[in-house]
């Protein structure tokens, strides 16, 4: 990986700082701000027209870092837990947009489960992002549905309920693309967020992003020093947008390359245990087996790119819905005619 | 049975009950009997009393005949239709002296009266003429009555035929069944009750009211008024009395907004709930495309905070409200006026949105198409209030009418427009109309992205949080809202120089009450009427208000909520506004109107 310089342009002649956004307010060290410069990083260097991408969200803290990213790009920063819903509507009515939201474990984990689910099940195309630090930032330190069994907080006392973990949440609701990442890991972040842009379909990376504020103490498997300490990934993960069959890399075991619908490659080398992506049993296992013994685990879960999209079950042709012209809205005088004369 | 006294008979004004129990294919029976009045040339309408289940509860379709053209619910019913055994007494109770009743002789229940003319029916023999297996001889039953009541008042046989036709779309083999079911009845009936039509008062003759006319349901001319305005994403969740909307609009939408090959121009998305309804529009409306909502009362009350967003953020959206009573279960299959001050200022932080009043399915037609024009020329939130028995009942109406402008896609920026100006200020207001200009995502100029939001932001769509920030964005909303107060359609003001009470109303009491002032009028008591069509209120209702000494503000729920608003709107005429307002579930009849604004006349005279 070769680090742009400064004023690089990329394959569209844009710079990084294209894809810049306001600065961030949120506090110094926020894992949500290296996500944000991740997101910056992989639409670089996928060189994606700005107009193209949307960036949504819900509220939250992390729903903030809309503002901080994708400057030339529309964006909604929408009501708390909601953003699944204006991502759907905006999806059916212009197909053609890439939408990349940021949400949080309080935006996707409670308000927005059934929401969240339920744009999974629908299989609209984008780049989910969730940003989980296990704990209510904006609103000063409550527990979210992430949060540990047993945690304790300094206003909160101790979390009674189990974690509800989103990547299974994803798998069960027919996620095709499920990823869990580390706010530290910022090379891992950055290349799922591209496979994520190539994916056909909802893809969702549950990233662990450290509350510096509230919830980044040792003990918290939602800290830095925790994430540093623990996080397994299960394999090193590099996108591929130009796939040249002459870069295969044949070591059974040990590499797995991944071809997306429309020719991009996921090279998987294998790290730790030896995971099949394509399994969604095996992916519900290996989650089940990491929670069963408090390991971090990181990387692509769950690969499947054969459910059709939203557009694709709706049946939509090629041009937007939102870019209908006036004839094609309106139907002609003759067609009402027949519609009186039918009623009466 | 008493003899009746011969009196003359009353021609093309009649009212006729038919109490059945629901799920038993009574609908089609009533439908066929209107559709063959309504071929017939005489004016007619119908309204279907249900209740909230699937099947084997007890449901009243009221059938009326006026050659006036009154379509209110009658307070009166002359003819009843007894085929629930299990509300058969009361049903005969309410009967008037003199009165009618059709029931299955054959049936359990035999009626106590003999103030009324009572017809029992061989209903199993004359069903059986419909050669229909056994599953399907409940539906027959109904068409027993259909034949009988034929011959009772005089429905054309031919023309009941023609409205089989037109029901089972021409499938000859239903057609036929219960056609020879309806024929076997109407000679039984003929044959049998040969002196009873001599007797009977009420009887049809033909007429030429009709030509050009249409019968139709509000929810569905809501439905094509929609798809005549361009609408391209349906977002909803199942809920009585809208239901109907949504699948009109599946119906016309596939008809209408298929491609040459074959793949559609529009997406229809039944949502997880009603926030994710309104969610999913304002999506789409953000992003360029014309979407829409079909609700009733408890699905307005979940899109409350997207609402506000809306109108916030200034997204253009259309969210159709069919009225009910209520929350939660109970009365959701039974009408009301409730929603109005809920929908009004639906959200928080101070909204007033733009409401639309159809009185009729012609109206429904019109703010099908309208509130599209409206949601993107203001870039707001519009409600459109129905209700369940303008939404769910069948209507006589002129023909629905092309709309006279193009669609109104409000003020949008393309990035041949940004070039040419150089820069981009989401909510300046150039114009003074309280309107910025728009970009769409997808503009491909650098200066046309902006991060939508619903507070906090400044005059560029830039975050800020400074006072003079949000009071000017307040202001210019206010500006906004005088402007939307100009463009919605306007009240219909009909004044009688005669007159020193207005009535003021809205909505499907149209009926109820232009045929309540006709009563008074002949009883003494001229009246001029103003009809709102939309909120917000304009000049035109301060004027009438202005004008009369006092009005009655009229309409169909508990606490008198448009009166409110006027009030508001009014408030140097606040005391000569009274409030005829009443809900129990059931439309308005011109009856309880008349006495009621009578009333309320008398209790503001001074003793």
């Amino acid at each position: 990986m070769t680090i742009a310089p400064k004023g690089a342009t990329n394959a569209i002649g844009l710079t990084k700082a294209d894809y810049k956004g306001a600065a961030s307010t949120l506090c110094a060290g926020c894992g949500h701000d290296s996500v944000a410069s991740q997101i910056v990083a992989a639409a670089f260097d996928l060189a994606l027209a700005p107009e193209r991408v949307i960036r949504m969200s819900g509220i939250g803290c992390s729903s903030k870092s809309a503002a901080y990213f994708f400057g030339r790009s529309h964006g909604f920063n929408s009501l708390h837990g909601r953003m699944p819903a204006v991502t759907t509507g905006a999806h059916v009515a212009n197909h053609t947009l890439l939408p990349l939201a940021v949400s949080g474990d309080g935006d996707t984990g409670s308000i927005g489960l059934g929401g969240f689910k339920h744009l999974l099940r629908r299989n609209v195309p984008m780049v989910y992002i969730i940003e989980n630090n296990g704990v209510y930032g904006l609103t000063k330190g409550q527990f979210s549905a992430t949060s540990d069994l047993g945690a304790s907080l300094k206003y909160a006392g101790t979390n009674q309920l189990p974690a509800i973990d989103l990547c299974m949440e994803a798998l069960i609701a027919g996620c095709g693309f499920v990823a869990r990442s580390f706010a530290g890991d910022a090379k891992q972040v950055r290349e799922l967020i591209k496979a994520a842009f190539s994916f056909h379909g909802s893809a969702v990376i549950d990233v662990i992003s450290p509350c510096v504020t509230f919830n980044n103490h040792d003990e918290s498997t939602k800290s830095y020093g925790y994430g540093k300490a623990h996080e397994e990934p299960i394999h090193d993960l590099t996108f591929i947008p130009h796939y040249d069959e002459m870069q295969l890399e044949v070591a059974p075991g040990e590499v797995r390359d991944v071809r997306l619908h429309d020719g991009p490659v996921i090279r998987m080398r294998r790290l730790g245990l030896d995971h099949d992506p394509a399994d969604r049993m095996a992916a519900m296992l290996l989650l089940e087996r990491s929670r069963a013994a408090s390991e971090f685990l990181t990387g692509l879960i769950y690969l499947d790119e054969r459910r059709p999209t939203l557009a694709e079950t709706l049946g939509l042709g090629a041009q937007p819905l939102a870019a209908l012209s006036a004839a094609q809205l309106r139907p002609p005088p003759e067609a009402l005619a027949a519609i009186n004369s039918e009623f009466g | 049975m008493r003899p009746f006294p011969q009196a003359p008979p009353i021609v093309n004004d009649l009212a006729v009950v038919a109490a059945t129990v629901n799920g038993s294919g009574s609908q089609t029976a009533n439908n066929a009997i209107i559709r063959a009045i309504f071929r017939m040339g005489i004016p007619v309408n119908g309204k279907n009393l249900f209740p909230s289940n699937i099947q084997g509860e007890p449901t009243w379709f009221t059938i009326r005949v006026s050659k006036a053209g009154h379509t209110a619910r009658p307070a009166r019913v002359p003819i009843l239709i007894a085929f629930n055994p299990r509300t058969a007494a009361a049903d005969l109770a309410e009967l008037p002296e003199g009165g009618s009743c059709l029931f299955p002789g054959d049936g359990p229940w035999r009626p106590t009266r003999d103030d009324v003319a009572l017809y029992p029916l061989p209903v199993r023999q004359l069903a059986a003429a419909g050669n229909f297996e056994p599953r399907m001889r409940d539906y027959a039953a109904n068409m027993v009555y259909v034949g009988a009541l034929a011959a009772l008042i005089g429905i054309e046989l031919v023309e009941l035929h023609a409205a089989l036709a037109h029901h089972f779309k021409d499938k000859p083999r239903p057609v036929a069944q219960n056609f020879a079911v309806i024929e076997a009845a109407h000679a039984w009936f003929t044959e049998h009750q040969h002196s009873a039509l001599s007797t009977q008062h009420y009887r049809l003759a033909p007429m030429a009211a009709n030509q050009g006319k249409i019968l139709i349901d509000g929810n569905t001319a809501a439905a094509l008024g929609a798809i005549f305005g361009g609408v391209s994403l349906l977002a909803w969740y199942p809920i009585t009395p809208a239901t109907g909307l949504a699948d009109a609009l599946s119906t016309y939408l596939a008809r209408l907004r298929t491609g040459p090959d074959g793949s559609p121009s529009y997406a229809i998305v039944q949502a997880e709930d009603e926030i994710a309804a309104l969610g999913m529009v304002v999506g789409a409306g953000w992003a360029g495309a014309r979407a829409m909502t079909s609700t009733s009362g408890p699905g307005i009350s979940l899109m409350t905070e997207f609402a506000g967003l809306a109108y916030f953020a200034e997204i253009p959206s259309v969210v159709w409200d069919v009225q009910r009573v209520g929350p939660s279960t109970g009365m959701p299959t039974r009408t009301a006026q409730g929603d109005i001050l809920s929908t009004y200022f639906l959200g928080h932080g101070d909204t007033r949105h733009v409401v639309l009043l159809p009185g009729s399915v012609a109206e429904c037609f019109e703010c099908g198409y309208s509130a599209f024009d409206l949601a993107e020329r203001l870039q707001t939130p519009v409600f459109v209030l129905s209700d369940l028995d303008l939404g769910m009942n069948l209507w006589t109406s002129p023909p629905l009418t092309y709309p006279e402008q193009p669609l109104d896609r409000g003020k949008l920026l393309s990035a041949e427009e940004l070039e040419r100006l150089g820069r981009f200020v989401r909510f300046a207001d150039p114009d003074g109309d309280g309107i910025g200009a728009r970009t769409l995502p997808g503009n491909p100029h650098p200066l046309a992205a902006t991060l939508s939001r619903g507070t906090g932001h400044n005059e560029r769509n830039v975050y800020s949080e400074k006072p003079e920030d949000w009071k000017a964005n307040m202001d210019r909303l206010g500006r906004k809202h005088e402007t939307a107060r100009r463009l919605v359609p306007q009240p219909v003001e009909e004044l009688d120089p005669a007159a020193e009470l207005g009535v003021i109303f809205y909505g499907s009491s149209d009926a109820a009450v232009q045929e309540a002032r006709s009563l008074l009028r002949a009883g003494g008591l001229p009246t001029s009427a103003l009809r709102l069509r939309a909120l917000p209120l304009g000049e035109p209702t301060r004027a009438f208000v202005a004008r009369h000494e006092r009005c009655v503000v009229v309409e169909l729920n508990q606490d008198g909520q448009m009166r409110d608003l006027l009030r508001l709107h009014c408030p140097e005429h606040a005391t000569r506004l009274l409030s005829v307002a009443h809900s129990d579930g059931l439309p308005l009849t011109a009856e309880f109107v008349a006495e009621h604004v009578l009333l309320a006349v008398k209790q503001e005279l001074p003793a």
